[in-house]
């Protein structure tokens, strides 16, 4: 308990330090390190802790995304106000698409969310909404400036700002998940009759943690809205959906750190993919993806936590 | 036996249970007194298991009744079996097995504790106060049934007869009144079954409940039941105490075969 303190910590200010010592377009890329990890924080909660599959957050990301524009934009709302607005909004819609979840085991679920991330671009670009939308050309929206006249430049206060709600977010997660509800989502994923034989009401949880699930996801979406100062139907397709996946089962399914890991990767190993190759980034993604599930068949945050265990042990000798 | 058994534990009157044109239960009757362990066996296909899954509400009845408490259990959610005091533990058991023997356990007392997401994520002063009471009654059953030392490993990487008692101890925690066993005995040798009847015995004194016991395995049913119901083709064919249940010819027949017949046995 002491060294996951002390983890917590050292990990915190390794996440302040870059403010005074990044670039502006290095401090975006660290915000939108922060945006994903929430994003696919999201995520492990649903999948990775209570076993329901989904392919289709990025439609969350992308409700959460055009709610915090839309309030910007047309009526606006202050962007801090937006994220709590988001929340519920998209933890609403969660509950409404975890209901057939209920009755679609396993892939079926991920077939059902997997069309809901192939329908909202194109839901987003729909004429009947475009007044708020912005339709295809999207929502330009102010970045914020750094309040009560700061001297950080607004790259160094968008880093603060998200990572000040990502610790949150964070600690909330760790209640959540380590206590009797955490453990009432494990015991459906890994045995749904026995968990219900135990007095877990099994509908009541599932839906409530895709609710949960939907909401971290959505807040993610909201964030990165404000950082990237746009939102347009594309930059929510389905690759976003499948992007937030691979970044789950990298950082490792069922790990609340892994999805650090996971965000880093999503962001950083792009461009590193580009670099190796401007040709073919795709072909050189793939080859990274699996090389490092073959080294780490449980994902980043599974081999950290087997590596610390190691050294705990020899440590202990 | 209480005083307060003019009404039994678990009363089932004539339940019937048909899949198709298959009748599985034809009206099966009998009691379960308080503090009691109630053998029931049959053989294969006799229906026990058809019973026991009414019972807990795997399937539902279709005639008759079972009566908990003089309530009935007919339209109770599976969910709430556990509030209402039915304990159980499964045919070649069913643990959360990447989950600790701890977590395994606490699970069990999930009905007991009223916290929701919200009171959760903030750990309240209620949750806490939650935990700490699971946390007594777990310490109680690790030792109990000598669980202290594996409590930190993974539930699926013990040894089968070391996971039945953590499924028995998932069960306890919950404070039920009745625990339902099905099949305990498969598949342990015969050391393990020796001390399965201890624990069995051990488990009705200590924290006074009344025990269902589904078994296949004659001789531990015969051992610890204070009183066993023969079934057989969804039919009761004995119903006493285990010598009486022994000496029924019916019953040696449905178990040994005809003697007019070729017996396999």
């Amino acid at each position: 308990m002491r060294a996951s303190w002390l983890i917590a910590i050292l990990v915190l200010i390794a996440a302040i330090w870059p403010v005074a010592t990044f670039s502006g377009y290095h401090l975006f890329q660290l915000t939108m390190v922060v945006v994903y990890a929430i994003a696919i924080l999201g995520l492990a909660i649903l999948t990775g802790i209570n076993g329901q599959i989904s392919l289709g957050h990025g439609a969350f990301y992308a409700i959460g995304a055009y709610t915090t524009a839309i309030l910007m934009a047309s009526w606006d709302v202050p962007y801090w106000v937006t994220l709590p607005v988001s929340a519920v909004v998209c933890a609403g819609v969660g509950f409404l698409v975890g209901l057939p979840a209920l009755r679609l085991g396993g892939l079926y679920l991920a077939l059902t969310t997997f069309a809901l991330a192939v329908a909202i671009p194109q839901v987003l670009k729909h004429k009947a909404f475009e007044t708020w939308t912005g339709g295809v050309q999207g929502l330009v929206i102010d970045k914020p400036e750094a309040p009560f006249d700061l001297p950080l430049t607004s790259d160094q206060w968008l880093y603060l700002f998200s990572l000040f709600v990502g610790v949150i977010m964070y600690a909330l997660a760790v209640n959540l998940t380590q206590g009797r509800i955490g453990r009432a989502m494990r015991a459906v994923r890994d045995h749904a009759v026995a968990a219900e034989a135990m007095g877990i009401n099994l509908a009541m949880l599932k839906t409530r943690t895709f609710a949960v699930s939907a909401m971290y996801t959505g807040v993610a979406g909201s964030l990165g809205a404000i950082a990237v100062a746009f939102v347009a139907p594309d930059s929510f397709s389905v690759f976003l959906s499948i992007t937030f996946f691979v970044g789950l089962v990298a950082g490792g399914a069922a790990s609340i750190g892994g999805t650090i890991i996971g965000a880093i990767f999503i962001e950083f190993v792009p461009n590193l993919a580009d670099k190796v190759s401007k040709a073919a980034p795709g072909a050189v993604y793939g080859v990274i993806l699996i090389v490092m599930m073959f080294l780490m068949p449980k994902g980043a945050g599974g081999f950290v936590a087997d590596m610390w265990r190691k050294l705990v042990k020899a440590g202990g000798r | 036996m209480p005083a307060e058994s003019d009404q039994p534990l678990l009363r089932i009157t004539g339940v019937k249970m048909r899949f198709g044109g298959v009748v599985a239960l034809g009206g099966v009757s009998f009691d379960v007194a308080h503090s009691q362990i109630r053998g029931l066996i049959g053989p294969n296909g006799s229906g026990k298991t058809t019973l026991f899954n009414c019972i807990s509400g795997i399937y539902r009845f279709m005639e008759g009744d079972i009566l908990f408490e003089g309530k009935s259990l007919a339209n109770v959610p599976r969910h709430e079996m556990a509030n209402v005091g039915l304990g159980r533990t499964f045919q070649n058991v069913a643990l959360f097995r990447p989950l600790s023997v701890r977590d395994n356990i606490l699970v069990g007392a999930h009905h007991m504790a009223k916290s929701g997401f919200i009171a959760n994520a903030l750990r309240l002063p209620g949750v806490r106060r939650e935990d700490a009471a699971a946390q007594v009654r777990l310490d109680d059953l690790l030792d109990l049934l000598d669980l202290r030392s594996v409590q930190d490993i993974p539930a699926g990487s013990l040894p089968f007869g070391t996971q039945k008692r953590v499924e028995m101890a998932r069960a306890l925690i919950g404070a039920p009144k009745l625990l339902l066993l099905d099949e305990p005995a498969a598949g342990l040798n015969h050391s393990e079954v020796d001390e399965l009847a201890e624990l069995i015995l051990q488990v009705r004194d200590h924290f006074k409940i009344s025990v269902l016991l589904v078994e296949h395995h004659m001789s531990l049913v015969m051992r610890v039941s204070d009183k066993v119901v023969a079934l057989e083709f969804g039919l009761k064919i004995a119903d006493g105490t285990p010598d009486e249940v022994r000496a029924e010819p019916e019953v040696i027949r449905a178990y040994l075969g005809d003697s007019n017949t070729e017996a396999v046995h």
